[in-house]
């Protein structure tokens, strides 16, 4: 078993990992980055369409060419990057077992695998979580009816066309209203493939608004809102699927009707993949299925870091790569013995669905991502510190797809009590 | 799945042909092995445990739930104390984690009672009543409102299909000559055996033939002219939770049993995830395995009656199996119709308990039929324990790397399966989707193949050289992908 020592560890090597990896090994940190795929770039790699890296680049650029700018500065900067590696244990302090302690270094220690160097055991005083997210499937919303082959995740479907050349199916029906249903309702349409529909339980689209215009509008592809997919039919292959309205909060059965099809696409959400973090006894917060973080991105426990989709399920790359870049500067911080005199905590209030980061400095500006719960026109965002309101916001338009961002600093915070409670809620 | 080159010559005579691959099937296989005969086991699917035999609770019951007047209940009690010897030859998960029935109010004690009596008449060992304290502490996760219960130490979880697995995989290495995709479509007799034909035309001559044909036994039956009978199919529904949940209890948790079935249980499953159902219900087509709103709902809510923490964001799948039903007992006899036919039908629940006992039971039915039995000297009872990434610790891990670097790859990362796990299962003739997952669990965990699927597509088409349109989830018109780009 091969023995390693870094500053800092990143777990995956998609945009957040580089994202963070970049800023700690700018600040001047020893960092590696775990990766279990063959390369770095994560989920970007089979995202072959456009409309990555406004914000990060200045220019519009395609996944695997976002991924590509990454690996560059990453590798310039000096990174070391363990490809087809898995983590399969993380540990910290004392609770790592004593087989695996090494008492010289605290801190945590990560057992990974690799065919091509067997087991490595890594200790590092910080660790960047930046694993992403998985695709909800089946099961998790419970379809009925047969178990043939032809029902994918999106996901799994676009790595197939994308990557590997397959076509997963002929006549489609994507369940859910999600980005990635909506871009491969477009890839499907491209490649000779009829998409019989897309089905939303919710009033409203899941995925971004202009995915709906330049995926379904564009292809006269039918979108049912408020409809749920009831039972899936077919023997060997899918045959079909069954739809049915809900009208006024209940499911009409006696209107459901049934699409034929071969294949079926879901595209239900985003869920973080924090396994490993459970496992090593990081809290999650059950809203988003993330770690509870504080105002350095860290989570209850010390040294380890959370960014990027592993935290909350973010809309857009550029973002992603914005929240994991003031993660690695907060790790280097800590790496560096430095931590926020104090901190408040930040709460969602009405209508929203969960405030991220959970805690806030209030001596410097602090970036809050936020989603609401609501559809609304015309809404007023509040930021209230112990019911005073310290900020007010008017927003033309939000729903609960588009991630709202804000910033709170020392103008908002300062002044504030030790025990001062931050909410922010939506009217 | 893919056989080796058969050993017999098409012309050539077997001893014994068993039809149907599934957990019967597999147990006659492997108890036939042990003797100097020349043993077919024909299966129609294109795997082995396809059909009864992997979807059920997967259970070795307590031996309280029938009274020993059934052969079901007598052949339970028998094949359940098999259980540890053939885990011990054999290396298939089991582990005996005990059962206890809950009683929710105070009526049902009276049937908890029965149970008990039962239970003890039937010579089960440790069973013991329990008061609502002794319940809560031997099942935390039970509800308060408990009243009390029944406790059975020897109860125990196995996985059906990896045990199926091991039991063929043995009786193969024993001189068993497995067929899939071979269905029994047609049969005659002449010169003193029968013939059995496939709707392809390839044949397959038994001096004797057992009928372990699962739900298709009626079929089977009257194919060769023997006893009519009509098996139908009790449906079973379940919900697969993850094994992150809450809620998994330590034991298998039973509710007190109904006039039609043992009730819907809470299954700590041997490899860490947990199963709730099953639903009972009699349904007319056989070939209907597609689960329904109501029986879903009808899951949650009995689960929940017992272990209030059932959750259903923690479940990822949802499957049905079907029973075969054949009045309330099993049916295993020479057949006094035609010459040298043994059934094996109507094996319902516990039959994946008495399975071993049933192996042992059609030895001696064909014994007394005239069958000689002469013992092999060179038997070999023992499988060894396959290697697998999520049992070792780094160290291990490590070393098995260094022989080969396939481990090091972890292909299904929910389950922890490396790709060696995966080829391993190619090599041994598992060669669909369905297949590999029951032989090593990747596509089984919390993403359901989100992640692995297009991983394992890749080194089923490079082990076996099959192209994209050959690929299947479970055999025939499974077709998993529908053109290249």
């Amino acid at each position: 078993m091969k023995e390693l020592r870094y500053d800092a560890v990143v777990v995956g090597g998609g945009a957040a990992g580089m994202g963070a990896a970049l800023e700690l090994r700018e600040r001047g940190f020893s960092v590696a980055i775990i990766e279990r795929e063959e390369c770095l770039g994560g989920i970007l790699m089979q995202c072959i369409h456009n409309g990555f890296g406004l914000i990060e680049f200045g220019e519009e650029l395609s996944g695997p060419e976002f991924a590509q700018r990454m690996e560059d500065r990453v590798r310039a900067a000096g990174v070391d990057a363990y490809l087809g590696t898995t983590v399969t244990e993380m540990t910290l302090g004392e609770h790592t077992p004593a087989y695996l302690r090494d008492v010289s270094s605290p801190g945590a220690t990560l057992v990974c695998v690799s065919p091509e160097m067997g087991v490595l055991r890594i200790s590092a005083r910080a660790v960047v979580l930046s694993m992403g997210c998985r695709e909800r499937n089946r099961g998790n919303i419970r379809i009925p009816g047969t178990r043939p082959s032809g029902v994918y995740t999106a996901g799994l479907a676009q790595r197939l066309v994308n990557i590997d050349g397959y076509v997963p199916g002929k006549d489609v029906v994507i369940v859910g209203s999600g980005d990635i249903g909506l871009i491969m309702a477009r890839r499907m349409s491209w490649i000779g493939c009829k998409v019989h529909a897309v089905v939303e339980i919710l009033p409203h689209p899941s995925g971004l608004e202009r995915n709906i215009v330049q995926c379904l509008k564009d292809f006269g592809i039918p979108l049912y809102l408020s409809h749920l997919t009831t039972n899936i039919y077919g023997r060997d292959r899918v045959e079909g699927v069954e739809i049915a309205p809900i009208v006024n909060g209940a499911v009409d059965y006696a209107q459901a009707r049934r699409i034929p099809c071969d294949t079926v696409l879901l595209s239900v959400g985003l869920v973080p993949e924090n396994e490993l973090s459970r496992n090593a006894g990081v809290e999650l917060n059950p809203m988003t299925n993330g770690p509870w973080v504080d105002s350095g991105m860290m989570t209850n426990m010390p040294g380890v870091f959370a960014c990027g989709n592993v935290l909350h399920v973010h809309d857009l790359v550029d973002y992603v790569v914005e929240e994991a870049r003031r993660a690695g500067a907060f790790a280097a911080d800590w790496l560096e013995g430095r931590r926020p005199a104090r901190e408040l905590r930040i709460k969602a209030g009405a209508n929203v669905r969960y405030v991220a980061p959970a805690k806030l400095d209030p001596s410097r500006d602090n970036k809050v991502y936020l989603r609401t719960l609501v559809v609304k026109n015309d809404a007023l965002l509040e930021v209230k510190v112990d019911n005073r309101v310290v900020r007010s916001a008017k927003k033309a338009h939000i729903q609960p797809s588009e991630m709202i961002a804000l910033t709170l600093g020392p103008a908002e915070l300062g002044g504030t009590g030790p025990d001062a409670a931050v909410e922010i809620s939506i009217q | 799945m893919n056989d080796l080159k058969g050993k017999t010559a098409p012309d050539s005579v077997f001893d014994v042909a068993i039809i149907g691959a599934g957990v019967c099937g597999a147990n006659i296989a492997r108890k036939l092995s042990a003797y100097e005969l020349d043993v077919a086991l024909l299966e129609k699917e294109e795997d082995v445990s396809f059909g009864t035999s992997k979807a059920n609770s997967g259970i070795v019951h307590g031996g309280f739930h029938d009274s020993h007047d059934h052969l079901k209940a007598r052949l339970e009690l028998r094949g359940a104390m098999m259980f540890d010897r053939l885990k011990a030859e054999l290396n298939f998960p089991f582990e005996r984690c005990g059962i206890v029935v809950v009683a929710r109010h105070e009526d049902d004690m009276r049937a908890i009672e029965h149970l008990y009596r039962q239970g003890v008449e039937n010579g089960v060992i440790g069973i013991e009543m329990c008061s609502r304290e002794r319940m809560l502490e031997l099942e935390p996760k039970l509800s308060p409102d408990t009243v009390g219960g029944l406790y059975a130490p020897a109860g125990g979880i196995v996985e059906p299909y990896r045990f199926v697995f091991s039991l063929v995989e043995s009786a193969r290495k024993n001189g068993v000559e497995l067929r899939t995709g071979f269905e029994a479509a047609q049969a005659s007799r002449e010169g003193g055996a029968w013939t059995i034909r496939s709707p392809g035309g390839e044949t397959v001559r038994s001096r004797y033939v057992v009928n372990a044909a699962g739900l298709y036994a009626d079929r089977v039956s009257a194919i060769f002219g023997a006893e009519k009978f009509e098996i139908t199919a009790r449906k079973g529904e379940y919900y697969l939770l993850d094994r992150a949940t809450r809620a998994k209890p330590r034991r298998v948790v039973f509710p007190v049993p109904t006039t039609v079935s043992k009730g819907m249980l809470v299954v700590p499953t041997v490899e860490g995830t947990v199963l709730v159902g099953p639903t009972a219900e009699v349904i007319q087509n056989k070939d209907d395995f597609a689960t329904t709103r109501e029986a879903l709902e009808t899951i949650l809510r009995s689960g929940r009656d017992m272990i209030p923490s059932i959750s259903e964001t923690d479940v990822i799948a949802s499957f049905t199996g079907l029973r075969p039903i054949l009045g309330d007992d099993f049916y295993i006899d020479m057949s006094e119709c035609v010459p040298d036919f043994v059934q094996v039908a109507g094996i319902q629940s516990p039959g994946l308990t008495a399975s071993p006992a049933i192996g042992e039971y059609v030895k001696d039915l064909l014994k007394k039929a005239g069958l000689r039995f002469v013992e092999k000297i060179d038997w070999d009872p023992f499988m060894p324990k396959l290697p697998q990434a999520r049992d070792m610790t780094p160290y291990e891990l490590d070393e098995a790397v260094r022989r080969d670097p396939a481990y090091g790859d972890i292909v299904c990362r929910c389950e922890k399966v490396s790709e060696a796990e995966i080829v391993a299962a190619i090599r041994a003739g598992h060669t669909t989707l369905d297949g590999i997952k029951y032989f090593t669990r990747a596509q089984m965990g919390r993403c359901q193949g989100g992640f692995c699927t297009y991983k394992i597509l890749k080194i089923l088409m490079r082990e076996t050289g099959m192209g994209w349109a050959e690929v299947t989830k479970s055999g025939d018109g499974s077709v998993v992908l529908k053109g290249e780009l």
